[in-house]
């Protein structure tokens, strides 16, 4: 396998009971690529990204990073491989702080020895998250406030520095701007222009059309749990209308005819 | 990056902006309610001006009531054992009723090994084992007695993590399991006459020196550890702690394992208290350990609490307690008083989530 390839699925399908939200979906990621996914609600954007990351397990298919076939345990498996994520859910620890929740699961810690019992190194993470916010100009009035007292948009901010503060081999990004205002969203979209400036590949799933217009290379349409349109939109052949039209359904692509 | 009003700068750490934590308020309480007793003291005509707090008998030139405070530590001490691993279950999301049972079978096993074999002479009448098991070192009760906790509590954190089972009903099976085996370890006869060494463990004061060297040992773990943070996290958010790559069954497991551990830490220094173990032992101890830690403040929907405010919550526990007894009322009145106290403390805990709700 070429090893420019960054993120490769073959066949990758998810059944929940009787419920399929993934079907046999093939995926492919190049290297610095950054790729939009759209598709309606319950098109099956977040369960892919599920199998992806580890938090489920798939019902069938392969899934290759960096061209290393790999199966992912759990969550941390996939972050120790180097995928870093925001997920639609946020995943974040309402009576927790910023600093906790930057570094819940990979704490700096002194004494490991002591196993579960090793000591939080409070004052490195608290250097490091105040870093990782400034670097990513995300604002917090205080980074010491759980997230219960945090707005909606603090929230995802809080969910989006803490993947834009680790190195990472793949960032991905479920609906990362929903509820965030207008300049919050410029910022996260600054934080993503500078991802793609340090050729770091990226996955974003989005609604919105000027957003995925304005930031990335591709959009691949999900519909109904199977991919429908694969839409290279760099040389400006394709509109927004086209794209809506696939995400209806009023259009499939004729090398994915089996979704229509 | 532009600067904008709260920009940058506004990423502090400021001391100044953190909350009013809310064990203040639970030790501004236990003061109003020692107040009240007082005051109930004075105004009740049969109490003879006598003082809750203080010293009113001439003979002792002391302050306070020394004796009333004893026995208030004394006597939360031994449940405040309980209730610091009661605080870590509740705060990872989870309940533990195993704990009273757990303490009556854990005393008897323990004491069949800290049996001594002559009393005043005589062989003694209680024993439970042949002669090997007689005058151990007192190491060997209380290792096996710990033994015993962290089995149990690695089933019901086994049943709960891996089964998916409420924890309410696997520990409320634990419940029942643990007094079936208090009472079949010896049909039911007490275990009685320990060691000299054994009996040492909580002669005296000790049970309140043990309940405050495990209470500054938890504190720590739970504020400055891994695992500390890992059981709020986990009762915070389940599936964010997950997600964030924690191994949450791993980890609930050894929340069970350390909360019935010391639960059967409890067992020793009660029954080396009392010089002796019954099946019937702990009876209620569950629930009043699950007060402490409601009363200081952890919340029963997990991820809030702390070590302190169960500290401060056994303290208004101890005092409404002794305060009870102080007004001459009976005890059967004690209990159903006991019993709205806690249920109000748990409506105060949801309205205190409602005002942080309506907020944010
Ligand atoms: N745990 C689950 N159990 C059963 N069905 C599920 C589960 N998770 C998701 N689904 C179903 O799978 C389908 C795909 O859901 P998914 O969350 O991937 O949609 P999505 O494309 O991310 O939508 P949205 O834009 O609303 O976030 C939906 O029909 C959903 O109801
Ligand atoms: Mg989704």
């Amino acid at each position: 396998m070429e090893n420019d390839i960054v993120l490769k699925t073959e066949d990758l399908t998810k059944h929940y009971g009787g419920v399929q939200a993934l079907e046999g979906a093939n995926f492919e990621l190049k290297k610095g690529e950054h790729v939009a996914i759209m598709g309606d609600n319950g098109a099956g954007k977040s369960t892919f990204v599920r199998q992806i990351t580890g938090v489920e397990q798939r019902t069938r298919g392969t899934v290759w990073l960096y061209g290393e076939n790999v199966a992912f345990g759990g969550p941390l498996d996939a972050r120790e491989a180097g995928i870093e994520t925001v997920f639609q859910t946020l995943a974040l620890a309402d009576d927790l702080d910023v600093p906790d929740n930057l570094f819940l699961g990979r704490e700096k810690t002194r004494l490991d020895w002591l196993g579960p019992f090793r000591l939080l190194d409070y004052k490195a993470m608290r250097r490091a998250t105040i870093e990782g916010l400034e670097k990513t100009a995300v604002k917090i009035p205080n980074i010491r406030n759980t997230i219960r007292n945090m707005s909606g948009g603090q929230r995802q901010c809080v969910a989006i520095a803490r993947t834009a503060t680790f190195h990472s081999r793949l960032t991905i990004m479920d609906e990362p701007t929903a509820a965030l205002g207008v300049q919050e969203t410029a910022q996260v979209e600054n934080i993503i222009r500078t991802l793609k400036e340090q050729g770091e590949p990226l996955i974003l799933i989005s609604h919105n059309m000027r957003q995925v217009f304005d930031l990335v290379d591709r959009i691949v349409v999900f519909r109904r749990g199977r991919i429908c349109a694969n839409l290279d939109i760099k040389n400006g052949d394709i509109t927004g209308e086209d794209v809506v039209a696939y995400i209806t359904g009023a259009k499939t692509q004729p090398e994915y005819q089996e979704a229509a | 990056m532009a600067d904008t009003s709260h920009g940058t700068g506004g990423l502090s750490f400021d001391k100044s902006k953190r909350a009013w934590p809310n064990e203040a308020n639970i030790f501004i309480a236990l003061i109003c309610i020692i107040g009240m007793f007082e005051i109930l003291g004075q105004l009740l005509p049969y109490m003879n001006n006598q003082s809750f707090l203080f010293d009113t008998k001439d003979r002792f030139d002391s302050v306070f009531n020394e004796a009333r405070l004893k026995i208030i530590i004394l006597q939360v001490a031994i449940i405040g054992i309980i209730a610091l691993g009661v605080t870590q279950v509740i705060i990872s999301g989870g309940i533990d009723l195993s704990s009273g049972p757990l303490v009556g079978a854990a005393a008897m096993i323990v004491m069949s090994f800290a049996q001594t074999e002559l009393v005043n002479g005589n062989p003694n009448p209680k024993a439970v084992f042949g002669d090997w098991a007689f005058d151990l070192p007192v190491l060997i009760p209380v290792v096996v007695g710990l033994l015993f906790g962290a089995f149990i509590g690695a089933i019901n954190g086994s049943l709960i993590a891996f089964t998916g089972i409420p924890p309410f009903i696997a520990t409320l099976g634990m419940f029942l399991v643990c007094r079936g085996i208090a009472q079949w370890w010896t049909r039911g006869q007490p275990v009685s006459f320990p060691t000299e060494s054994f009996a040492w463990l909580g002669s005296g004061m000790m049970p309140v020196i043990w309940f405050l060297l495990l209470a500054v040992l938890f504190h720590f773990i739970l504020r400055f550890t891994v695992y500390g943070k890992h059981t709020y996290a986990i009762g915070s958010n389940e599936d964010a702690a997950r997600m964030s790559g924690i191994n949450v069954k791993r980890h609930k497991v050894l929340v069970y394992m350390i909360a019935s551990m010391l639960a059967a830490f409890a067992a020793i220094i009660l029954s080396s208290k009392n010089l002796t173990a019954q099946s019937g032992m702990g009876q209620f101890y569950e629930l009043f350990a699950i007060a402490m830690a409601v009363i200081g403040g952890v919340s029963l929907t997990g991820g809030r609490g702390s070590i302190i405010g169960t500290v401060l919550g056994a303290m208004v526990f101890g005092v409404i307690q002794s305060g009870f007894t102080y007004v001459k009322l009976d005890a059967f009145y004690q209990l159903m008083a006991m019993g709205a106290i806690i249920i109000g403390a748990v409506v105060l805990d949801q309205w205190r989530q409602k005002q942080a709700a309506a907020r944010a």
